[in-house]
């Protein structure tokens, strides 16, 4: 993905400007909208886990952590000390940045696992704070009177209204991120991503590197965690859990984590199969996420930004045969 | 009967019993964690999986279909154990560019999926199983002991001394270690490498399903214990050293005992967060671990 094409974003940014006029024309799709609200905040986080996936070759399982230190942040600064909600969110996104380092330095000197492990512990600790801290938390009824967004006295407080603020930060964040990925500092990326070995060996501060991604990524799960309080105006520890983070994995891993397509992809994708189309399954869903995790790891290493390249590869082996 | 004075000492030294206890629920449970690791360098993240349907299967056949332990003990254990196999059939050897992105990822696709179908069958509540003999506490200066606490750390010395035998004196066992050295080599002396991981596999689901009916009559079971489990069995394997036995014993032992201190001492509700705490600990101040070497952690591929 060495160089970015601008027509496939233009499309994407029309689609997305004009979704919330034909789903109102649509029935069926009505609802849609506030769904592509959760596909939005998902994508923010996912765009970052794909960095630190596909790029710099770690594992996270404790991107819902980052994604509830921003929610609970934003909501306690706000509903208990009445700060400005802009103002919260920054504050969070420099809480989650702290504690990325906090845990990422150590653990991204290792190789392989530990960042994984590491970050599965931080996960459940931090959804352990959540329930037990009752007094600034709620506890597991979780906290409620967040306020919503407004700007120059303009309110975010319908759901198109929302959409647009959503989806605004989340093209902000893509671009800004594809501009990252092709200058030096993703060339590095890709480098510690082909061999550790050599790109140190270029002078490249591989586990630097790392961090930086790692840190980024808990940044923008951060900032999708206060839009996230500030639109449902409530939150309670369930929606951080564990599940929570081996969805966001599903995501990546489904859309395909060397592309940052795939990041938005599989945040689609996912939102839209947990909210519409896996209720007929009820709790049985993790099975079919269980499901649909394995198979893409084993078919379709590329996750859905690689099916394309496979039926060039098909069409190819043809033509070379013929 | 009279209430008993219970002074501090008395106190701590229940702390102490219960740890060592669970601890050793831990240590088996980082055996197996350790077994796979050694053959083929992945964690497997459904390690908790295996010690929740351990538990969850022997309730099954001891409570429900009214087997006797003696038959419901390796029935369990052969059941689990092939659950364990097939994990590596249907999750692992697929995989065509195993990375350690791909194992962890399909690890936890199996675990989740395991998970699922334990809900599926057995429903969201505890289940609880006949403790092997008897509920009579044993009083020993002051605190109580349950007569489950030496089935627990037996079975944990029993299998450390069958696993010393296997690997030690037989060409099986041999043949594991040779593959967790070096594969490539191992394969050129005509080891099976594929079946050395099958067995791999096979060996640690044994291992946590022994941990999982041992531990349920003093815990209870249910269908999402496997995760927390299965990372404090982590814990314990990088408190003791990625790949060493020793290590994972002695990281047990010390983790479940600081979860009982800490659960005890300062706030039970952080019960489950202690040894995560450690673990990150652990981590960051010593991720060779205490018996582990970080020169052979350099040779490894992942």
């Amino acid at each position: 993905m060495l160089r970015i094409r601008k027509l496939p974003i233009i499309i994407f940014a029309l689609f997305i400007i004009v979704f919330p006029w034909v789903s109102r024309l649509i029935p069926v799709i009505q609802n849609y909208p506030d769904l592509m609200i959760f596909a939005g905040i998902y994508s923010l986080i996912t765009i970052g886990l794909s960095l630190l996936m596909g790029y710099a070759g770690q594992i996270s399982l404790g991107q819902a952590a980052f994604y509830g230190i921003g929610a609970y942040v934003s909501a306690i600064l706000t509903a208990t000390y009445g700060l400005n909600p802009w103002f919260c969110m920054i504050i969070g996104m420099i809480v989650a940045a702290i504690v990325a380092v906090l845990v990422g330095v150590p653990s991204l000197k290792l190789k392989g696992h530990y960042l994984a492990m590491a970050t599965l512990a931080f996960g459940i600790i931090v959804f352990i704070i959540f329930n037990e801290e009752v007094e600034w938390t709620g506890g597991p009824d979780g906290m409620s009177g967040i306020p919503g967004l407004s700007m120059f006295g303009f309110a975010f407080d319908s759901v198109e209204k929302y959409y647009y603020l959503v989806w605004f930060f989340v093209f902000s964040v893509f671009v800004f991120t594809i501009n990252v990925i092709q200058s030096r500092t993703g060339r590095a990326l890709r480098a510690i991503h082909a061999s550790e070995a050599a790109s140190s060996a270029m002078g490249i501060n591989v586990s630097r590197f790392k961090v930086v991604v790692f840190v980024y990524s808990a940044i923008l799960a951060s900032l999708a965690g206060s839009l996230y309080a500030y639109y449902l105006n409530f939150i309670n520890p369930s929606t951080f859990d564990l599940f929570f983070s081996i969805k966001l994995l599903i995501m990546i891993a489904l859309g395909g984590m060397h592309d940052i397509w795939g990041a938005i992809i599989g945040a689609f994708l996912i939102t839209f199969l947990s909210f519409e189309w896996l209720h007929f399954f009820g709790e049985f869903e993790v099975i079919v996420y269980g499901v649909i995790l394995l198979l893409v790891v084993i078919f379709l290493p590329q996750g859905m930004v690689g099916i394309p390249k496979i039926f060039k590869g098909l069409f190819n082996r043809k033509v070379s045969n013929g | 009967m009279p209430m008993e004075k219970i002074t501090f000492a008395n106190q701590l030294l229940q702390y102490l019993i219960t740890g060592l206890t669970v601890g050793s629920t831990y240590a088996m449970v980082a055996i197996g964690f350790n077994i796979i690791y050694n053959v083929t360098e992945i964690i497997n993240f459904a390690q908790g999986e295996f010690v929740m349907l351990g538990g969850l299967v022997m309730v099954f056949l001891h409570v429900a279909a009214g087997l006797p332990i003696v038959l419901a003990f390796p029935l369990t254990v052969i059941i689990v154990t092939l659950v364990g196999m097939l994990l590596d059939r249907l999750a692992i050897r697929p995989i065509r560019q195993p990375s350690v992105l791909t194992l962890i990822i399909a690890t936890i696709a199996a675990s989740i999926i395991i998970k699922g179908i334990a809900m599926f069958i057995w429903g969201k509540d505890p289940f609880d199983l006949p403790a092997f003999s008897g509920r009579n506490p044993i009083h020993f200066l002051g605190a109580v002991i349950q007569p489950q606490y030496f089935w627990i750390i037996g079975f944990l010395i029993v299998i450390v001394i069958l696993l010393t035998l296997f690997f030690e004196k037989t060409i099986i066992g041999k043949a594991m270690s040779a593959c967790a050295d070096n594969p490539d080599a191992a394969s050129l002396v005509g080891i099976n490498v594929k079946r050395m991981i099958l067995l791999s596999f096979a060996l640690s689901a044994a291992i946590g399903a022994v941990a999982g009916i041992t531990i349920t009559p003093i815990s209870l079971m249910e269908y999402d214990r496997g995760a927390m489990l299965a990372i404090k069995g982590f814990g314990a394997v990088v408190l003791g050293g990625l790949g060493s036995f020793p290590g994972a014993i002695l990281g047990g032992l010390i983790l479940g005992t600081i979860e009982s201190f800490g659960a005890g001492l300062i706030h039970s509700g952080y019960k489950d967060a202690f040894a995560l705490i450690v673990l990150l600990g652990a981590l960051f101040l010593r991720p060779s671990g205490l018996l582990g070497s970080i020169e052979v952690s350099k040779f490894k591929r992942f």
